[in-house]
């Protein structure tokens, strides 16, 4: 185990470096002259080579990457050409507004994913299955803006009960931010719950048929005993990786949700940024995000580690 | 497993249906000139929010343009890229798999490490990147994700060559001193194709699925295009003034989604018996 956490741990600046790299390439190099940009077309040739030396576009493009790197590493983030804020407070308070959102439906998709998949698993092949599984495999397939836009005009529009923004006011309590939060959190959480239901369900028919469980419900244990001691903790592992694997679709989904529901978040900033070749803001949401990204995939490997001792992932013996 | 054989014996109505919706929309994306009713582009600023009508079946949007036009219109762009990218991550991903499970030794690890390190990248951040930077273009877009996909393609004819690899008849061709090129293309790929087109189904649904997205996200399609993702994009604004315009090409997506997704389990079933 220490040496996997320190393997993995290692592996972990080469591919930030390998992230910062391209996050700088893709800003620096390809969107042309900044100094012609930003003075503009009547500028002179004086004045245009002034500001380039004063950015520092003059030095070769490896220099101007390692004093961005040490800007970035050092907190000096500069500032938003579109919104003129400092670009860390920007960024770590977007970033904030969507860690909020994320870990809300995050926190509904774990028991709704185990429960249909549990319940899918132990009526295989009946119409439970069938519904469930049917249900999930749709569910899987239709892109989150899509079933955003059904939820909104269904819960927004014709019913009036939800609003159909989620940005919130610094006042509101919490009942009415969780009610701007619902129908976002909602379109996550059906977004991955197929996927993550369906592998639940694959491992709970596995453990269903095993002979410890047959051999449970030969000595007189059963109901939802049966289903807690010994269906679900041998059930969950393999949801864990699928967890994992779907913390990547999150990321995707909350670019979606946050531009469909005008939610304030960093997936949203991302792509304003972007838009608006404001690339102060652009390199610095698109490093946080690469960051949380890394965090969260290194977290869900060694907490599936932790689940089941027998897996051995790469670099082990 | 009693279900999915009773499924391939009948004709399923989930099949069908499936098979139909699809093919519908490929219709309306090659012929849709002749199917619209209205020029899918015609402005009319008297004829704004029109609701669906006898005149305009799915009614109009904020420029008075015909929702249903567009609608069959829009069929064109999603089904001209997602195809294109699947195909295009296929044929590189079977070709690197192929070849990474057959030679093995450094070329193998070369390729394995490489893979692993597009697979820890945030693809939707790169995509962002390199779509907003370079340009909003159809080739573009399928660049973008058959990138993001060709490592999946990879590791899964990587494993199946790996498979099969270790069986006497690859082992008698290298006895009988086969070229590698000739090993890899007549003795293992028909081996494999059955991963190969699990592979080609899975990634045309992801290839929807991302096309959509990140049309809708507006790195996809010129603006003003009637792809379906962007006009969900772009109607969002008025959704409370006129639903229709948004619910129309959202259903429209789901659809094809739904019914490609729905092809692909049973196709999977299937090879998975035989």
């Amino acid at each position: 185990m220490r040496r996997f956490l320190l393997r993995r741990v290692a592996a972990v600046p080469a591919t930030l470096l390998g992230v910062s790299l391209m996050v700088f390439l893709a800003t620096d190099v390809l969107p042309g002259d900044v100094a012609r940009t930003v003075l503009g077309r009547e500028a002179s040739a004086e004045s245009v080579a002034a500001l380039r030396h004063e950015l520092g576009l003059d030095q070769p493009v490896y220099l101007r990457y390692l004093h961005w790197l040490a800007d970035f590493g050092t907190g000096s983030w500069g500032t938003s050409y579109t919104l003129h804020v400092p670009v860390r407070d920007l960024v770590l308070d977007r970033l904030g507004q969507s860690l909020m959102l994320a870990s809300l439906a995050f926190a509904l998709l774990v028991p709704v994913a185990l429960t249909l998949g549990v319940l899918a698993g132990l009526g295989e092949d009946t119409p439970v299955d069938w519904v469930i599984s049917g249900v999930s495999l749709a569910l899987g397939a239709t892109p989150e803006f899509v079933t955003g836009v059904v939820l909104l005009v269904a819960f927004s529009v014709e019913l009036g009960w939800l609003p159909a923004s989620a940005q919130t006011s610094p006042g509101d309590g919490p009942l009415v931010v969780l009610a701007h939060l619902a129908l976002p959190a909602t379109c996550l959480v059906l977004l991955c719950t197929g996927y993550v239901a369906r592998h639940v369900r694959a491992s709970t028919v596995l453990v269903v048929a095993s002979p410890y469980v047959r051999a449970a419900r030969l000595r007189g244990v059963r109901g939802a005993r049966l289903v807690r001691r010994h269906v679900l903790r041998n059930a969950t592992v393999p949801a864990a990786s699928a967890l994992g694997v779907q913390l990547q679709f999150l990321l995707g989904g909350l670019l979606v949700v946050e531009l469909l529901f005008n939610y304030p978040g960093i997936g949203a900033l991302l792509l304003a940024s972007a838009t608006a070749k404001d690339l102060p803001t652009l390199q610095a949401t698109a490093m946080v995000l690469g960051v949380a990204y890394l965090a969260v995939v290194l977290l869900a490997d060694i907490a599936y580690r932790l689940l089941d001792p027998r897996v051995r992932l790469d670099g082990e013996g | 497993m009693a279900v999915a054989t009773r499924v391939s014996r009948r004709p399923s109505p989930v099949l069908a249906g499936s098979a139909a919706v699809v093919a519908a929309w490929v219709v309306c994306a090659a012929f849709w000139p002749d199917l619209v009713p209205y020029d899918p582009d015609l402005q009319a600023p008297a004829d704004r929010f029109l609701p669906p009508g006898t005149d305009h079946w799915l009614g109009t949007d904020h420029y008075g343009r015909d929702v249903l036009s567009r609608l069959v219109a829009g069929a064109r762009p999603v089904l001209v890229v997602a195809p294109l990218a699947a195909l295009l991550s296929v044929a590189a991903g079977t070709a690197l798999g192929l070849l990474a499970g057959a030679v093995r030794g450094w070329f193998d690890g070369l390729v394995m490490r490489l893979l692993d390190a597009v697979v820890v990248f945030p693809v939707i951040i790169a995509a962002v990147l390199f779509i907003a930077l370079l340009g909003r273009s159809a080739p573009v877009l399928v660049l973008v994700i058959a990138a993001a996909f060709v490592p999946l393609v990879t590791r899964s004819v990587r494993a199946a060559t790996l498979v099969e690899r270790e069986k006497p008849y690859v082992e008698a061709a290298r006895l009988r001193g086969e070229p590698l090129w000739s090993l890899v293309a007549r003795e293992l790929l028909p081996n494999v194709r059955g991963t190969v087109l699990v592979e080609a189904t899975t990634r045309l649904g992801d290839a929807v699925f991302a096309a959509a997205t990140l049309s809708f996200l507006g790195l996809g399609q010129p603006p003003g295009s009637p792809d379906w993702g962007s006009s969900v994009a772009d109607n969002r604004l008025w959704v409370q003034l006129a639903p229709w315009t948004v619910l129309a090409p959202a259903l429209a997506i789901g659809s094809l989604v739904v019914a490609v997704a729905l092809l692909t389990d049973r196709l999977r079933r299937r090879l998975d018996r035989s």
